[in-house]
């Protein structure tokens, strides 16, 4: 089957960058499941407007839902807690911090007149 | 292998406290190993909980009052004979002869045959109507009787007259207690304490006579009244004769064993009587002469007799004769010399008559030793002071601080001085040093394995402190909280790492600022930048308060998940759909609509124990479609996801039933709409029966309604769930509208003291002074309170709008609603189902960070 993600815009690097919405669109605190490459990515914006994104499926349980859990902080760390069972994933790179056994994919962002973008999948993540 | 020498057996006579006390004892310290124990005991039940008799009436059963549970010991070498009695003793053939015909020999044998209320024999005292307070029979024959009566009066003014004027008064009659000594308590408390208490007892409504003997009970077959010496009269149709209590030592008087002058069997030192194989413990029992009405001398008396059996060396010598006790609310205590009779005794006393107070320490004639006290109105200091007497620690230099209160000057009493011998449950025998031993040091737990006990619960399974009369309770409590705070292991009652604070300091904190948003509480009052415990904790604070949309502007990012979509979450991502049914009443239009919904929508249909019906399977952007058409048919939102009013179960009442007394449906669908939408510490769930046959369940709930022939009886701190709690009666026969007041009250106030996911039985728990001082609060509006929480329902349920309403006529609100920001016309692949049994049901879990395949089938 031959994906087709919306609106893919080629970057120099060889990276897809694919555009997700307006960061006005995505509140403070909270994550959006967007549809990156025909993965089901979520993305978040901190208190201090950082922008994240990591694969929305919930390792623990398979369900496609990471975007509706609750951001917070552990000491520094910015996590979402997985509404279903409340494993807390660091937003930066997706480990999770009650189970060093347990990550999840974490995705490049930037943001781009007021755009957000997802890139590629990290090196260091689980295929 | 057989053993052809037979065992040599104990046989116990009666199976009251103490008795139950001496087996496990035996038990516990290998007494059965040697031993076959028989023990005999005359009433129909396993020994139960008599100190607490009165909580009887709120009571499930009498299984909640059981010392044995499960009706019998695991020890296979110990028989229990109930419901019938020893009738004979015969020491020349060491037999005893049972009631059923029966004939056992002994080897020991040990009376724990307790003590009979004292009944004096003035004319009339058999008439019907006339109870004594002692067992289970006797309190179900008086609540029959006090049924059609309406006054009650009770004979005798000591500590269990008291008691008894308390159950009269719960159950409703108008109550007086008649004393022929000049004061309340003549024992325990001196003229002016008693005369304090009478005030206190007075305004709870109870008339108290004192200083008059009672001539006779009237009456033709029935009682109607008390003739009073000097010519009153009393009238009532229930009498309760508490005029002190007698050992039951008639077997030992017919046996030929010596008995005490004024009673009881006499023992020595070891509890052993005049025949060197019959012992004697607990009320029955008078060693050196002198008998005990309390139970801790019992419990001790019984280690005493079974230590002796193993050899050992144990005396009983006396026992601290303190007493605490909350009588008809009131705080009353009574410690160590309280007459101040040791030579050169001194008397320190604070009262304050308007704040009804009384305080009086006795110290000795230096002022370094404090002997003995008697507190009325506030014994909070009884801890403390009681454990003073026993251990005779110095006296701080300005001992009246100990019991001023407060604000004259007075320290709060710490019990960081009690040295550590002190005893601070002397049902139990329990000293501080046994507490702080079981924190500190690994030892089996009650289920055998390895353990430190962590908490009060802990400590009271393990050691049985606070486990019999409950006075204790609060030191128990001071010093666990004490001893984790000296080594910096605070018993933190901390919402998480951004918040010092507990649920309920946070409400205040809100409520006292007006704050409006997490972002406010958080600066001004935590750390970092919250996370799924405070935020969806402050969330449901703020919703109590101020009633907004629960995904209004910066709160939906505070929700749960099922908060933040008004709908459960399920194990594949997919949402259920909860319309409410209030009181599971609904038109065959109603039914219709929903059946629709489900099927053009294929989700999956269920009956919940909630009575009412569950659609499960919808996608999230399938949400607002669904809902959209609930609404327009007239449903609201039944809230299944919130920390909130879920239902109000009922049963279908007088309209139908032939049973019915009272409109159940009515008032569960009033209870319901009232409540509705009402965001709480954990969720509530309601319930109303049209009579006592309970057909709703309502007391599994945690407001229970029920139906009587003149009104509503109130049940409060029920659930069902992983820790069931049976709803405890918190007041009966209530008209609607006092039944709607309490309830404001009682709901209003746990949501503001309640912690985060605590329910209403828990909660209870928790109070101190549990359901009496709800009770209080409440029904008695002792703090003041009741006008304000009732307005504060009043606002909740004028702020009412149904939520998903709301949503649907907000874009802002509706946009959330996707299955993907950048691909809303692309339902997520990830959740599929399967059938079962005709209707959907959730596929196995995708692949672990699968790729999603486009446009895969929805
Ligand atoms: C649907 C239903 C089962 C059913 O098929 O009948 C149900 C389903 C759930 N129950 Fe329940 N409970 C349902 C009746 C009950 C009952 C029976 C009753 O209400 O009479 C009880 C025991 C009574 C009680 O609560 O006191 C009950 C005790 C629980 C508990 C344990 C609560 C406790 O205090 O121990 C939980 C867990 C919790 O709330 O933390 C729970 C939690 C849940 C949750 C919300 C778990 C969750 O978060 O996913 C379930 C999801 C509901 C959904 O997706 O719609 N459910 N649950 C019932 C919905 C009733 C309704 O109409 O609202
Ligand atoms: C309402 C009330 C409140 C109380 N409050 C307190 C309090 O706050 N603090 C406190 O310390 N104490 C309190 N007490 C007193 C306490 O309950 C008693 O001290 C305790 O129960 C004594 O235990 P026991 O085993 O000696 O007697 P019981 O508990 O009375 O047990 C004796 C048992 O022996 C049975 N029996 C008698 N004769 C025979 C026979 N011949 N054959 C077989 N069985 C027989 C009886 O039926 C009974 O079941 C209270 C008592 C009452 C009634
Ligand atoms: S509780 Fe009483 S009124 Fe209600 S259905 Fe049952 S029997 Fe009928
Ligand atoms: S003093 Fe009675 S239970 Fe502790």
């Amino acid at each position: 089957m031959s994906a087709t993600a919306p609106d893919e815009v080629r970057v120099p690097d060889d990276v897809t960058w694919v555009p997700v919405c307006a960061l006005g669109a995505l509140a403070r605190e909270a994550g959006v499941p967007a549809l990156v490459r025909g993965e089901a990515v979520a993305v978040f914006r901190t208190h201090d407007d950082q922008v994240h994104a990591l694969s929305n499926i919930d390792p623990v349980t398979g369900a496609s839902v990471l975007s509706r859990g609750i951001i917070g902080t552990r000491g520094d760390e910015v996590f979402v807690a997985s509404p279903l069972h409340k494993e807390h994933y660091a937003l930066r790179d997706g480990r999770c911090l009650d189970d060093p056994t347990l990550r999840v994919a974490a995705y490049d962002t930037r943001v781009v007149d007021g755009e957000v973008q997802v890139g590629g999948r990290r090196p260091e993540c689980p295929q | 292998m057989t053993s052809t020498t037979p065992r040599p057996r104990l046989v116990v006579v009666g199976h009251g406290m103490v008795g139950h006390r001496l087996v496990q004892a035996a038990v516990e310290r290998g007494l059965t190993a040697t031993h076959d124990v028989v023990v005999v005991g005359q009433e129909p039940r396993p020994a139960y909980d008599r100190v607490a008799l009165t909580s009887y009436f709120a009571a499930s059963g009498p299984e909640e009052l059981s010392l044995l549970p499960s009706g019998s010991y695991d020890d296979p070498a110990v028989e229990l004979l109930l419901g019938t009695e020893v009738t004979a003793l015969d020491r020349a053939e060491r037999t005893v002869s049972l009631r059923d015909g029966r004939v056992l020999g002994y080897d020991q044998l040990v009376l724990a045959t307790g003590a009979a209320p004292f009944v004096p024999p003035v004319p009339g005292h058999d008439l019907d109507g006339c109870f004594v307070y002692r067992t289970i029979e006797d309190l179900d024959a008086i609540r029959a009787a006090a049924g059609p009566a309406t006054a009650g009066v009770v004979v005798g003014g000591g500590l269990l007259g008291l008691e008894a004027a308390n159950a009269l008064v719960q159950l409703g009659l108008e109550t007086h207690v008649v004393e022929m000594a000049p004061r309340l308590m003549p024992v325990q408390l001196d003229e002016a304490a008693g005369a304090t208490l009478v005030r206190h007892v007075e305004g709870l409504g109870v008339r108290v006579h004192t200083g008059v003997a009672t001539e006779s009970v009237s009456g033709t077959d029935r009682v109607d009244g008390l003739a009073l010496a000097g010519g009153a009269r009393v009238e009532a149709q229930v009498v309760v004769f508490s005029a002190g209590i007698r050992p039951r030592d008639a077997l030992a008087r017919a046996a030929g064993l010596e008995v005490a002058e004024r009673g009881g069997v006499l023992v020595d030192e070891q509890c052993r009587s005049s025949d060197e194989r019959i012992w004697a413990v607990g009320e029955c029992a008078a060693p050196g002469g002198r008998m005990y009405g309390l139970v801790a001398p019992g419990y001790d008396m019984a280690e005493v007799v079974v230590d002796a059996l193993l050899g050992g060396a144990g005396r009983f010598v006396g026992a601290d004769m303190s007493t605490k006790l909350k009588l008809l609310g009131v705080d009353v205590a009574s410690f160590g010399d309280a007459f101040a009779t040791t030579d050169g005794a001194l008397e320190l006393v604070f009262s304050d008559a308007v704040a009804g107070l009384y305080k009086k320490l006795v110290v000795s004639d230096d002022g370094r030793r404090l002997l003995g006290g008697i507190l009325v109105g506030d014994a909070s200091a009884y801890g403390v002071l009681r454990p003073m007497v026993a251990s005779g620690i110095d006296l701080p230099d300005n001992p009246e601080e100990l019991i001023l209160p407060p604000s004259r000057g007075g320290a709060t009493t710490g019990v960081a001085s009690l040295p550590p011998e002190a005893q601070v449950c002397s049902c139990n025998n329990v000293t501080k040093a046994t507490l702080l031993e079981r924190l500190d040091v690994a030892h089996p737990g009650p289920d055998g394995a390895e353990h430190h006990c962590g908490d009060v619960a802990a400590l009271k399974a393990c050691t049985g402190a606070g486990s019999t009369c409950g006075s204790c309770v609060g030191t128990v409590k001071a010093i666990v909280e004490d001893h984790f705070a000296a080594q910096g292991r605070e018993v933190s009652r901390a919402l998480c790492e951004h918040f010092a604070l507990s649920r309920a300091e946070l409400f205040d904190v809100v409520a006292i600022h007006g704050y409006r948003s997490f972002d406010e509480v958080v600066t001004a009052h935590g750390t970092g930048r919250g996370c799924d415990v405070c935020k969806p904790t402050v969330a449901s604070v703020l919703a109590s308060l101020v009633n907004e949309h629960v995904l209004g502007e910066q709160r939906a990012v505070l929700q749960d998940t099922n908060d933040a979509f008004l709908a459960n979450i399920q194990r594949n991502g997919s949402y259920s759909v909860v319309p409410r049914i209030p009181g599971g009443e609904i038109t065959p239009d109603k039914l219709i609509v929903i059946g629709e919904v489900a099927r053009d929508h294929g989700l999956y249909t269920k009956i919940t124990g909630g009575q009412r019906i569950d659609l499960f399977g919808a996608r999230v952007e399938e949400l607002p479609v669904i809902w959209r058409r609930l609404v327009d048919a007239g449903f609201e939102s039944g809230h299944a996801y919130g920390k909130s009013l879920r239902t109000v179960k009922s049963c279908v009442g007088s309209t139908w039933c032939r049973f019915g007394v009272q409109d159940s449906v009515q008032m569960a669908i009033d209870l319901e709409l009232r409540y509705r939408g009402l965001r709480s510490p954990h969720k509530l769930k309601g319930g109303v029966s049209g009579c006592a046959r309970e057909c709703a369940e309502a007391r599994s709930k945690d407001f229970g309604v029920i139906a009587t022939e003149k009104g509503w009886n109130l049940y409060v701190g029920g659930n069902g769930g992983a820790t069931p709690a049976h709803a405890r009666l918190l007041a009966g026969d209530l008209d609607d509208e006092t039944l709607v007041r309490y309830l404001d009250r009682y709901l209003m106030y746990y949501v503001r003291t309640a912690d985060r996911l605590q329910r209403t039985a828990p909660w209870l728990d928790s109070l101190e002074g549990g359901l009496d001082r709800l009770r209080e609060v409440v029904v008695d509006d002792v703090l003041g309170l009741g006008s304000e929480l009732e307005a504060a329902m009043a606002r909740h349920v004028a702020t009412y709008v149904d939520e998903w309403s709301a949503v649907l006529d907000d874009p802002d609100k509706l946009a959330r609603f996707v299955s993907f920001v950048n691909a809303p016309e692309t339902p997520d692949p990830a959740v599929s189902f399967g059938t079962a049994r005709d209707q959907i049901v959730p596929a196995g879990p995708v692949d672990l960070g699968a790729t999603i395949a486009m446009g895969a089938p929805a």
